[in-house]
Parts: structure tokens; C-alpha cells; sequence
């Protein structure tokens, strides 16, 4: 089941789509309700979100913050831009790992498909040099399984 | 250095316009810098600069033949930017898959009466 697109537009974008059987106002509200948002933004097995603050307004705030419970985490920041509920999200991001990412503008928007949604993500990264580092490093920062496949893939090629 | 991937300068290698119609036209067979320069309005120098950057990055490889130095797609360093990317595409959806689960449960609440919307 390959549902999931994830491809590099351009010089500085990332283009993620998704389809759900759900209709947009419900994937919507997934997206901006906190506590449905705590239930499926987690990455790998054993993380948590224990801080989430989504203020889906102009202006408002946002806030994620994950631990995997060993001791180790990360969080992230943003500030809504526009809303057009339920069929599109505009704000922007940075990841602290600890020091600050520059900001990721992202676009999320949320078609009727059928019964369900198409659901597009747009990133755009401020240059080339910073895409480049969010897909090599790695747009999930809890990765830990991938890189260690990554490593035995490397020797492999190498 | 051949066959070693690495992936930030590869990721950085696709992010010129460029560099990235060098590597279609080399997907469709092996070519020579002066072929390779030819659709492109630049001297063959800029196009060897280009290469450079790509077999820097492991995603172009050359060989000799005569005077001549054919290009043509590094396998490996392909492969592992396509794995790579597999990679992060599969993380991506262990999250939605949950989301699936959630919408899902959404969706039963709705039909059990509930007036959440």
C-alpha cells in the first residue's frame, strides 16, 4: 500500500501527499485539535507528545514537544499564518535540535477525494543548503531505527 | 572516494536545475561532457563543474575510454538516495497510518450519535 508521496520540488521545496478515507473537516480537525493530534504525530514506536499547543488561529501559536521516555527529545515551534478551514493550513516552523532550524514554510492542504481527502503538504525551505539537511538528517528527528539501517546501507554501497 | 554516499552533498547536488537535467539525460544512457553541454547554453567547463559536484556526491562516475571520458549514473549513490528516501516516506507513514486509526474512530463516534463535529 504506497498511499504516501514524498518527492523534492524545485530548489528548495518538499512535496508530501497522503490520501485518507476520511472526509477533509475530520482530517482537518486532526490536524489542529490537540488532543487528536497527540494520538498520531508520535514518529517511531515509544515516542510521546506530552506537550502540544495548537493555537489554529492567525497568528497563534504552535508547539510540539516529544520524548521517547530514555531521556532523549526534541520540540518544535511555528506560527500559524492562514487558516481556511478545513481545506488548507499556512504556517511556519522550526525544529530545536537543540539549536533552532531555520524556518520551514509549510503549506497543508485538504481536497475532497471521493468519500475521502487528498491531503498535500508543500515545504519550503529558505535555500537549497537547508532542504538538503532536512532530507539527509532526517524530517523526523526520532529516526533512530532508519539510521541505523541507513549505516549498513552505506557500508553496503560503499 | 567512489561508491561513497553521502547524502547531504547528494541532496544538495539535485538542487540545481542543472545538475538535475544532467542526471535525466544520463538516466537515458551514458554520454560525453561535449554531449552533455550541447542542450545547455554553458561552456564545457561550467558543464565539468556541474559533474564534478554529482561525482562528488556519488551520483556520477566516469570511465576511460581512449580520449574520451564517458558519464553515467553511479548506481550505488542512486540507490541509496532512493532508499533513503523510501526510508523517511515509511516513518512518515507509521504516523498516518495512526491517523487512519484515529479518523477512523472519529468517524464511529459520529454514527454512535454523538453530535461532535
Amino acid at each position: 500500500m504506497s498511499k504516501l508521496t514524498l518527492q523534492t520540488e524545485g530548489d528548495t521545496q518538499i512535496v508530501i501527499t497522503r490520501r485518507f478515507a476520511a472526509p477533509p473537516a475530520a482530517v482537518y480537525r486532526a490536524h489542529t485539535d490537540p488532543a487528536l493530534i497527540q494520538r498520531w504525530l508520535l514518529g517511531p514506536e515509544g515516542w510521546t507528545m506530552p506537550v502540544c499547543v495548537n493555537e489554529a488561529r492567525p497568528g497563534g501559536k504552535m508547539r510540539y514537544e516529544w520524548v521517547n521516555g530514555k531521556g532523549q527529545g526534541f520540540h518544535i515551534t511555528g506560527e500559524f499564518l492562514d487558516l481556511n478551514p478545513p481545506s488548507r493550513i499556512v504556517h511556519v516552523e522550526r525544529m530545536f535540535l537543540p539549536d533552532p532550524t531555520p524556518d520551514n514554510h509549510v503549506e497543508t492542504t485538504f481536497d475532497a477525494d471521493g468519500e475521502g481527502t487528498l491531503m498535500t503538504i508543500r515545504m519550503n525551505l529558505p535555500d537549497a543548503q537547508t532542504r538538503a539537511a532536512m532530507l539527509s538528517t532526517g524530517m523526523e528527528r526520532g529516526m533512530e531505527a532508519s539510521y541505523v539501517r541507513l549505516e549498513g546501507m552505506i557500508q553496503v554501497a560503499a | 572516494m567512489q561508491g561513497v554516499v553521502n547524502l547531504d552533498a547528494a541532496f544538495s547536488a539535485l538542487a540545481d536545475p542543472t545538475r538535475r537535467a544532467i542526471l535525466a539525460r544520463l538516466a537515458t544512457g551514458e554520454a560525453s561532457v561535449m554531449e552533455l553541454a550541447r542542450p545547455f547554453e554553458m561552456t564545457q567547463p561550467a558543464i565539468s563543474q556541474h559533474l564534478k559536484v554529482l561525482e562528488d556526491a556519488g551520483l556520477v562516475t566516469s570511465r576511460i575510454d581512449g580520449t574520451r571520458r564517458p558519464r553515467s549514473l553511479a548506481k550505488p549513490g542512486i540507490e541509496a538516495m532512493d532508499q533513503w528516501l523510501e526510508m523517511l516516506r515509511k516513518a512518515l507513514e507509521t504516523n498516518y497510518d495512526r491517523l487512519d486509526a484515529v479518523l477512523a474512530g472519529m468517524t464511529e463516534t459520529k454514527k454512535k450519535g454523538g453530535k461532535k463535529s
